[in-house]
Parts: C-alpha cells; sequence; structure tokens
C-alpha cells in the first residue's frame, strides 16, 4: 500500500512537472498550437478546394473531415512522441538526466507520469483544433459522435505511448540525431496508416504492414465516430485492436527502453549532451 | 564492527576513447579510405578505474584526491548507479549497487559540480519535484525545502525566483538543499566547491560539516582542492589515472610522504608534497597532461 502510495506521488511529480514546463514556456505552446492550426487549416482547405480540382459535385465537408481526422491525428501523435522523447533530450539539455535516473523510482512510473500528462494535454488541444476547423470551415458536427471520437484516441493513446517508448531509446542512443528520427518514426506510420486517403489505395505489402499500425485503427475508429456518428459498441471492431496492441506494445516498450538505458549506463552515454 | 558505508571490490571500468594517434591516423591507426566515406577505427578500451579494495566508513567524511580525468566522477557515478562497472562489486550499506539499484537509490544523493536543474522552474519547484519523487508529501517537502535554503541563507524570494536568475554559488546551495532534502545516509559530493567564489565555497564547506554533525551521514568528497581535503576530511584517499595510490588520514598521508621524500628544509610536509611524492607528479601536472596527452 505505501509503495503504492509512493509510486503515485512520483507518477504525479512527473505529470506536475510538465505541467509546469508547459506553463511556464507557454508562448512556444501557443506558437505550437498556431503552427498545427496552420497545418491543419491547409489541409482543410485541400478538401475544400477538391471540387474545383475534379470538375465535380463532391460533399467537400466529408472530404474537409476525413482529411481533419488525418491531420488532427498527425499533430496529437507529434506532440506524445515528441514529449516521449523528451523524457531523454530535455533532460540532457537541462542537464538534469542523472538526477532524475538516480532517484529511487522505476522506469514504467517515470513514463507513465511524463505519458499521462502529455495524453491528456494532447487531447485539449486536438479538441480545441477540431472546435477551431469546424467553425473556420463551418462544418456540419451534428451526426459527429465526439465522445467516441475521443475514447478511440484515448484508446489509441496507450499503443502510441508503449511505441514511442521504444523511439524514446533512440535520443538515449544518440543524443545528437535521436530526437530528429522519432520524427521519422511517426512520419511512417502516419503513411502506412491511410492518414488522408483509404489503406486500400496502399500497395499491398504495405496494407499488410498498416494492420500492425495502431494509427490505422485509430482513423478508422475516429472517422467512423466523426463522420458516420458510430457508438461505442459499433466502434468495438477498432477499439478492440487498439486495447490489446497497447497491452502488447507498453510491455514492449519499457523492455526495449530498459535495454537502451542499461547500453547507456555501460558505456557513460547518460551524461553526454548532443 | 558496523557496516562499511561503501564497500569496494576489485573495481574495474573501462571506456572505448578515440586516440589522437587513430584521428590523426597516426602510428597505430588502421589504415582507412580517403574521402567522404572513411571509416572511424575502433579505439581500444583504456581502463579508467581500477580499484581493488575501498571502504568507507559509516558517519565519515572520505575524500577522494585526484586531478580532472583521474576516475573521481566515475568511481561516484557507479556508486550512484549511473554507470555499471565491468568487474568487481561495490556495496552501499551491504546492498549491491548493480543488483539492488532502487535499494541504493533510497539510501544517497548526490551533488556535482555543475547544479543541473529545470531552469525556467524555480528553486522551490525543483526541491518539491525531488521530495516528491523520494516519497515525500508537497507539504512536507515544501517546509523542509524552505528550512534547508533558509539555512543555507537563501531568501525567500530567491527561493521563489526562476533557476536562470540565480546565482552560480546559489545554484550549488540549491543543490546541496536538494541533495540532503531526502535525507540521504551517504552524500556524494563530486566537486561541490569548484568554480564558487570564497564566500559561497565556504559556506557549503560549512553545510557539509553540518551534515555530519547534526545527522550523521556519512560523506564522500571528490575534490582537487588540497585545502578542502584537509580541511573536511577524516581520510583521504588519493587518486590518480584511476588507481588509488594511498588512503589515510591527511597527517597519515603526510607522514607517507615524508618516508618518500624528504621535505625541503626538514619542513612538515604539505599534502600537495605528499600527492606529488605519493603519485610522482604535482596536481597541476597531472591535469596539464590530462589536458594535453603527448
Amino acid at each position: 500500500m505505501i509503495a503504492a502510495v509512493v509510486k503515485a506521488k512520483a507518477t504525479y511529480a512527473f505529470a506536475e512537472r510538465q505541467f509546469l514546463l508547459t506553463k511556464r514556456y507557454w508562448a512556444w505552446e501557443a506558437v505550437y498550437l498556431l503552427y498545427s492550426l496552420s497545418m491543419t487549416l491547409s489541409i482543410g482547405f485541400l478538401g475544400a478546394g477538391m471540387q474545383q480540382l475534379t470538375g465535380q459535385q463532391i460533399d467537400s465537408g466529408k472530404i474537409i473531415v476525413y482529411l481533419l481526422t488525418g491531420s488532427l491525428l498527425w499533430g496529437y501523435l507529434s506532440a506524445l512522441f515528441w514529449d516521449v522523447s523528451n523524457i531523454i533530450s530535455w533532460e540532457r539539455w537541462e542537464g538534469t538526466i542523472e538526477y532524475t535516473f538516480m532517484a529511487p523510482v522505476a522506469r514504467w512510473t517515470h513514463i507513465v507520469g511524463v505519458c499521462s500528462f502529455s495524453i491528456v494535454y494532447g487531447m485539449l488541444r486536438t479538441a480545441v483544433l477540431l472546435a477551431l476547423v469546424t467553425v473556420f470551415f463551418h462544418l456540419d458536427m451534428s451526426r459527429a459522435n465526439l465522445p467516441v471520437a475521443f475514447a478511440v484516441l484515448l484508446t489509441a493513446s496507450f499503443s502510441f505511448v508503449g511505441l514511442g517508448t521504444v523511439v524514446a531509446v533512440l535520443p538515449l542512443l544518440s543524443p545528437e540525431k535521436g530526437a530528429q528520427m522519432t520524427g521519422i518514426v511517426e512520419g511512417v506510420l502516419l503513411l502506412v496508416s491511410g492518414v488522408y486517403y483509404d489503406i486500400s489505395v496502399l500497395p499491398g505489402w504495405m496494407q499488410w504492414i498498416s494492420k500492425l499500425s495502431p494509427a490505422t485503427y485509430t482513423l478508422k475508429g475516429m472517422r467512423g465516430a466523426l463522420l458516420e456518428g458510430k457508438s461505442l459498441s459499433n466502434s468495438l471492431d477498432t477499439l478492440i485492436p487498439l486495447a490489446v496492441m497497447g497491452v502488447v506494445l507498453i510491455p514492449l516498450g519499457l523492455a526495449v527502453f530498459g535495454q537502451g538505458e542499461r547500453y547507456c549506463k555501460r558505456t557513460g552515454r547518460l551524461k553526454r549532451s548532443g | 564492527m558496523s557496516e562499511p558505508a561503501v564497500e569496494v571490490h576489485n573495481l574495474a571500468k573501462s571506456f572505448r576513447k578515440s586516440s589522437g594517434a587513430a584521428r590523426s591516423g597516426g602510428a597505430g591507426a588502421r589504415p582507412a579510405a580517403r574521402g567522404l566515406f572513411r571509416r572511424k577505427p575502433r579505439a581500444a578500451p583504456v581502463k579508467v578505474l581500477d580499484v581493488p579494495s575501498l571502504d568507507v566508513r559509516p558517519g565519515e567524511i572520505f575524500g577522494v584526491l585526484g586531478p580532472n580525468g583521474s576516475g573521481k566522477s566515475t568511481l561516484i557515478r557507479i556508486i550512484s548507479t549511473l554507470l555499471l562497472p565491468d568487474e568487481g562489486q561495490v556495496r552501499v550499506f551491504g546492498r549491491d549497487v548493480v543488483r539492488e539499484p532502487l535499494a541504493v537509490q533510497r539510501m544517497l544523493n548526490r551533488v556535482s559540480a555543475d547544479a543541473a536543474f529545470f531552469r525556467k522552474l524555480s528553486a522551490m519547484e525543483n526541491l518539491i519535484h525531488t521530495a516528491r519523487l523520494y516519497g515525500l508529501a508537497q507539504r512536507e517537502g515544501a517546509a523542509r525545502a524552505r528550512e534547508i535554503l533558509s539555512r543555507l541563507d537563501l531568501s525567500r524570494e530567491k527561493m521563489d525566483a526562476e533557476m536562470h536568475e540565480l546565482s552560480r554559488g546559489m545554484q550549488q546551495k540549491v543543490a546541496l538543499a536538494r541533495a540532503f532534502l531526502t535525507s540521504p545516509i551517504l552524500m556524494l559530493l563530486d566537486e561541490p566547491t569548484t568554480g564558487l567564489d570564497l564566500k559561497s565555497k565556504r559556506e557549503v564547506q560549512t553545510f557539509i560539516l553540518e551534515i555530519r554533525r547534526d545527522h550523521g551521514a556519512t560523506v564522500l568528497l571528490t575534490t582537487h582542492d588540497m585545502v578542502e581535503a584537509e580541511a573536511l576530511c577524516d581520510r583521504i584517499a588519493v587518486i590518480d589515472e584511476g588507481r588509488i595510490r594511498a588512503c589515510g588520514s591527511a597527517a597519515e598521508l603526510k607522514i607517507a610522504a615524508r618516508e618518500k621524500v624528504a621535505a625541503p628544509s626538514g619542513a612538515e610536509p604539505t599534502l600537495e608534497a605528499a600527492f606529488l611524492a605519493l603519485t610522482g607528479r604535482t596536481m597541476e601536472d597531472a591535469e596539464q597532461e590530462k589536458e594535453n596527452p603527448a
């Protein structure tokens, strides 16, 4: 019982630290939100211009929501992966990494603390972006089932945290280039998952890979909820694979990170700054 | 007899370091293809620490005296579970640093020369974060942090200022407070006074003595400052090129030095002279050699 309380305190400490840092760097957060908004709007305009581009009568509202789902997920995933990879890179930059790694805290507690804040903050940011683009494009969201869309995103977050933890080992191994590599992983993941298109347009081998990506199920589930208003029970075909992937990917992420940490402690790379 | 605070047996650590010869393609380097895709030669491992045996007694201030690059920080990092040894065993109050890292981490804390903090957070926010990581409640952590910082003469205004607004000396005091906040029974102080002005240096040294006097904590202090080592430490290990050359009280080291080399005009040898006698070079020479290897 006491051990659980101590762990809960430590988890909260990491979440609180992330909150305080976000608050202190609020101006940069505002800039990032503006950047995400401009990216999302430009994708939205792509949908809005589809009618002129093809010369055919198209339900542009539906296309905009379809594309925006991809854009919102990309933004969410970027922020989540960024925070997870920052478990290492930010602490190296501040020089605090050794103090955090010598605290009597299991890595699991550390990662859960950082990620819990990222998930809550990322979902809030996604909600704000969705509200802004809905107003901007006068989208009709009366059929959309927003709670289910966010339930899909929340369930998917566990798989993304698992993948993010695997990716977080990159800045641990390469202080110079590791953080940028996380962006590449994220791009490839979304490429095979149908970020702005249906996966049926992908070559056969890519379609096969897409089945292993949690982003595929996330996009399918969110689009189903936003475009068709699918209920929770009708979204189980995406929620169940996402939950299973979370159960597999989180322990995998921790195992890979643990190996990376051990390698760094053996070779003295923990302290090195990029 | 009580259990040693730190027990080291046959400890060895090597790192692969790229040598000047390898970089310049000098003697010993493998012939490499010219141009953009030249393969970097794999550096040979260099032994940076080789300690057959070392014991630190509970409650003592134990100094590790040596020049930069002599292996002091490597030893501290191994004890604090941040580095894995290649060979040998290190125990902290009977707990193995490799097999039981969490148990060891609960007993110790560390202050290094570079006081690293989240710079945009205040001293109090940084300390409360540390307190929570070590299982203290927010209120308890905050109260203790304020008490320790007050003892270290930090005003309330400075406690709530962002870390980057504090002077180097003040930051080092906050670093000491962070380590002491968690009530460690072993304090690892890795050159805690390096780069501080004389006043801050004295305040930090006074605090170290207080920690031992009032709380009975064992202190392992690394330094290359002879005066500091002599003033603070009960026993001193002289370390050079990763090896412990001698271990004892300052007086014992001086006697050992006198037996090796007669002091000029029969004067009492200094710790500096003892270092010279025990290692065959002065601290300055050792540091210069490290910076400019032949």
